[in-house]
């Protein structure tokens, strides 16, 4: 499902050349398809960074990384596209178009898949019922709360049935009721096998919600049980 | 599978802008621009048209045109009549001249009064009779008309207008090279500045164009965002340029009316049939044109831009 091979990674300047630091250094591990994980290190750790090479919003500087079956090293760029409609991201600072409405930012990704309206309509009308967000279906995320910002993030994420969702600090704007909610939302997802990894500080739920974690510490994985 | 892709694209709301290109991509500016590009384009392409017309004008009138001077006119001719008279019947008789006319004596006083004044008859000089003659065929070899003038009356001299022809068709011709560089020129600016104006839109839409890429968006599918709207505002400011230079087309073409051998017109109805058929074709041609380029710009600028991106 993800595969990390002695994966590294540095920033570059403008010229796409590496010319700072690496920020993740020689991590190797396998996440099999299906399963959930936790993503847990302190601040600057890296987790962030790891999530954005599983998402492809880059690609690795030394090693292989394969994500749902494709090197995403070897693959041409032309093949991304498709493979990224099959990973849902709930990102921390939730990343939504504020000129469109809550409806609008979670039809995107069937949009962008070319999914025809009526399916659209059912699908998103759904998802932001189940989110709790049925009377907010035609407002612009500035007249909406964190939480419900979040909670449209975490439809759009989803809406799709990604074959794996990615999230980073899903919880930071939600109560405990909602934080709750999304987690049954992550394990009903899981039952019916999305893999899921959510990278979070929120240790409460971690004791919660027992799974297996990746632990990371200056770029390093410490800990891959 | 194409097919299908294509048809459930369609369904997509039509005004459905994810880029937020409507507040991003130059509006006002663009269009302007392009206007004032096509505008350009369009007189550009009435000088092109009209150079053209009146290469084709000389050549069709000049070109059969030519002057026989026969020096002594009055004095006898040896088959009987005068010099000038047994010229001017060999002409007409002639098939391959269409006509042949004696420039009068007062004519010929108001051409050389420039270098003459007013008393070369004063002077006495001994003036040739001047006929102006148009030929039926301006391929007429005119060698062998003039050795059969030299017969009946020698001394005759046949002068054709074929070298000024061919140095006003060379004016003509540069004239059209020169309105063929300004209107590629043109073209190529009108494409910088939807190149600028698409590039300005990517920077503001940085943030947007991240989030739909993400999302799993081709290129072809951000690039067409831009390049519709690009098409959109460049089809309006050309169709603008080109209404706007109607009016001048037209006040120009009435005043070379006379080049091209038409009466200038008074009214504007009658202005109308004095542009060149080939201008009504263009000035259509002309908002499709900058929509086409406004098209291939943002598509070409786009997907470089997006190149960057993994």
């Amino acid at each position: 499902m993800i595969r990390f091979d002695k994966v590294g990674l540095g920033y570059g300047g403008s010229t796409g050349k590496v010319t700072g630091p690496e920020v993740l250094h020689d991590l190797s591990f396998d996440i099999p398809k299906g399963v959930f994980r936790w993503l847990l290190g302190p601040s600057g750790a890296g987790k962030t960074s790891l999530l954005r090479l599983m998402y492809l919003a880059i690609r690795p500087t030394s090693g292989h990384l394969s994500v749902l079956g494709i090197d995403v090293g070897e693959a041409r760029r032309r093949a991304l596209p498709d493979l990224r409609r099959r990973i849902g991201v709930v990102f921390q600072d939730f990343r939504l178009l504020p000129h469109l409405s809550a409806y609008d930012n979670v039809a995107l990704p069937l949009r962008i898949a070319g999914r025809p309206e009526g399916q659209i309509r059912a699908d998103v009308t759904e998802i932001l019922g189940w989110v709790g967000l049925t009377k907010k279906t035609g407002e612009r995320p500035a007249a909406l709360s964190g939480g419900e910002q979040q909670r449209v993030a975490i439809a759009r994420a989803v809406v799709a049935r990604p074959a794996l969702l990615l999230a980073d600090e899903p919880t930071g704007n939600l109560d405990d009721g909602q934080a709750e909610r999304l987690m049954l939302l992550f394990q009903e997802l899981n039952r019916v096998g999305t893999t899921i990894v959510v990278a979070t500080h929120n240790d409460t739920l971690v004791a919660r919600h027992a799974a297996p974690a990746l632990r990371l510490d200056r770029g390093r994985i410490v800990d891959a049980r | 599978m194409v097919r299908f892709a294509r048809r459930t694209r369609l369904l997509r709301p039509p005004h459905f802008d994810e880029l937020g290109l409507r507040r991003a991509f130059a509006a006002r500016m663009l269009p302007f621009m392009v206007a004032a590009m096509a505008f350009l384009a369009a007189l550009t392409l009435a000088g092109w048209v009209g150079a053209a017309s009146l290469a084709r004008h000389w050549q069709e009138g000049a070109g059969s045109a030519l002057t026989v001077q026969v020096p002594q006119p009055k004095n006898p001719a040896s088959q009987g009549g005068s010099r000038v008279t047994r010229v001017l019947e060999l002409l007409t008789g002639s098939a391959e001249v269409a006509s042949a006319r004696q420039i009068s004596e007062e004519e010929l006083g108001a051409l050389l009064r420039p270098w003459l004044g007013g008393n070369g008859e004063r002077m006495a000089l001994p003036l040739p009779a001047v006929i102006a003659v148009r030929l039926a065929d301006p391929d007429t070899d005119l060698g062998v008309l003039g050795r059969r003038l030299d017969a009946v009356a020698p001394g005759a001299l046949v002068e054709g207008h074929d070298i000024w022809v061919r140095r006003l068709s060379a004016l003509a011709r540069s004239l059209q090279a020169c309105a063929g560089i300004v209107l590629l020129t043109v073209a190529a600016v009108a494409s910088a500045v939807i190149a600028v104006a698409t590039r300005a839109g990517l920077a503001a839409r940085r943030e947007a164009i991240e989030i739909v890429h993400g999302l799993g968006a081709t290129d072809g599918y951000i690039a067409a965002q831009f390049a519709g709207r690009a098409t959109l505002l460049a089809g309006v400011g050309g169709l603008a340029g080109a209404l706007a230079a109607m009016p001048v087309l037209l006040g120009l073409a009435n005043v070379a009316a006379p080049f091209g051998g038409f009466q200038p017109r008074e009214t504007n109805p009658e202005m109308l049939a004095t542009l060149p058929p080939i201008l009504w074709l263009a000035l259509p041609v002309l908002p499709a044109a900058t929509a086409a380029i406004g098209f291939l710009t943002a598509q070409a600028t786009v997907r470089r831009w997006l190149r960057g991106l993994p």
